[in-house]
């Protein structure tokens, strides 16, 4: 790909437009290897209360993913408030030193895991006045998703589809949509299940895609994190490349003139 | 009894807890062997920042949370 094809977030340059997260995996180990594989640059967390008494030598997950590494994109996984949301951030961007960088959603419903978009809307105006910069998980609505735009998100992350369903890319004209109106990065935030999901998602315009348990979940993350990186980069490329347009009957690959033979329809 | 024996209640990360009057934040921390460690900390929903926890007196009554990085999506 070409090297100056760069995913520009928040004004900074990232060469991979795969975005991991590092929850589910077997152990400490798998999510590092498995993070490695898949070349991402930015890597999502959740913010959780400490186990009081646990064993101070237990291996940190900021310490397998160190932040002058990676990127390190805490989210707000499990909020369903606007409160609640903006309280993790503040302490996450205090647990990172000043780190701004966070991945809001504030969800509805714990049976879909969809978007409270009013709820998410008020969470990133605040957050926007705090100085925040504002990845943001949202439905697939192309209003939702300006709307996010303009508040001040540096990223907007519509769903697929169900986080955590591996059900791919559901909503292809929503995606187009919010692509073709979005001056931000548009990134697809939950649904891949699969390497061709990730790239039908690239090749449709997306920005980037962010994926967790389509990796933590396979038979082989480490496997399949290297799957998912090459999917986009292919995904990527034959975006760039323009793809062919879709007719409906076919049309010959070879010549039809200087055949010789008599039969034919 | 001098006040130095008395103790406060605090809750911390949800459980209740006895400490010394005049305890510090930094000091909670050194007795649950969390000092240096990758976390963060808020009273009463307030984040204190790292450079105040020497100086973060608790008081009875006080909410403390502890938080830290965990894996997710």
């Amino acid at each position: 790909m070409a090297d100056n094809d760069k995913l520009i977030v928040a004004g900074r340059e990232y060469h991979s437009r795969l975005l991991v997260g590092t929850g589910k995996y077997r152990d400490m180990a798998e999510t590092g290897r498995a993070i490695r594989a898949s070349g991402a640059e930015i890597v999502t967390v959740a913010i959780r209360r400490t186990n009081i008494g646990q064993d101070p030598d237990e291996d940190n997950l900021l310490d397998v993913i160190p932040p002058d590494e990676f990127t390190i994109l805490p989210n707000t996984a499990g909020c369903y408030t606007a409160d609640d949301a903006v309280r993790v951030c503040r302490l996450a961007r205090e647990l990172l030193d000043g780190h701004n960088l966070v991945k809001l959603e504030v969800l509805g419903d714990e049976k879909t895991l969809y978007p409270d978009v009013p709820a998410t809307l008020e969470a990133a105006e605040k957050l926007v006045a705090d100085g925040f910069e504002v990845m943001v998980y949202t439905s697939d609505d192309p209003i939702a998703a300006r709307r996010l735009e303009q508040i001040g998100c540096v990223a907007v992350m519509p769903l697929a589809s169900p986080i955590g369903s591996g059900l791919g890319i559901q909503n292809r004209y929503n995606l187009m949509t919010i692509i073709e109106n979005a001056a931000v990065p548009i990134i697809v935030d939950a649904g891949v299940g699969t390497a061709s999901d990730a790239a039908v998602a690239m090749e449709l315009g997306c920005d980037g895609v962010l994926m967790n348990t389509a990796i933590a979940a396979a038979k082989d993350p480490v496997g399949m994190a290297q799957a998912m990186r090459k999917g986009i980069e292919a995904g990527r490329e034959a975006f760039l490349a323009g793809r062919m347009p879709m007719r409906r009957f076919a049309s010959a690959s070879s010549p039809l003139e200087g055949t010789f033979w008599q039969g034919g329809s | 009894m001098t006040e130095t024996f008395r103790t406060i209640r605090v809750t911390v990360n949800g459980s209740q807890r006895e400490l010394a009057v005049e305890s510090t934040l930094e000091a909670l921390l050194e007795a649950l062997g969390m000092s240096g460690q990758r976390v963060a900390v808020e009273v009463n929903e307030q984040v204190i920042p790292r450079s105040d926890y020497p100086r973060t007196t608790l008081h009875d009554g006080d909410d403390v949370e502890i938080i830290r990085a965990i894996g997710g999506g």
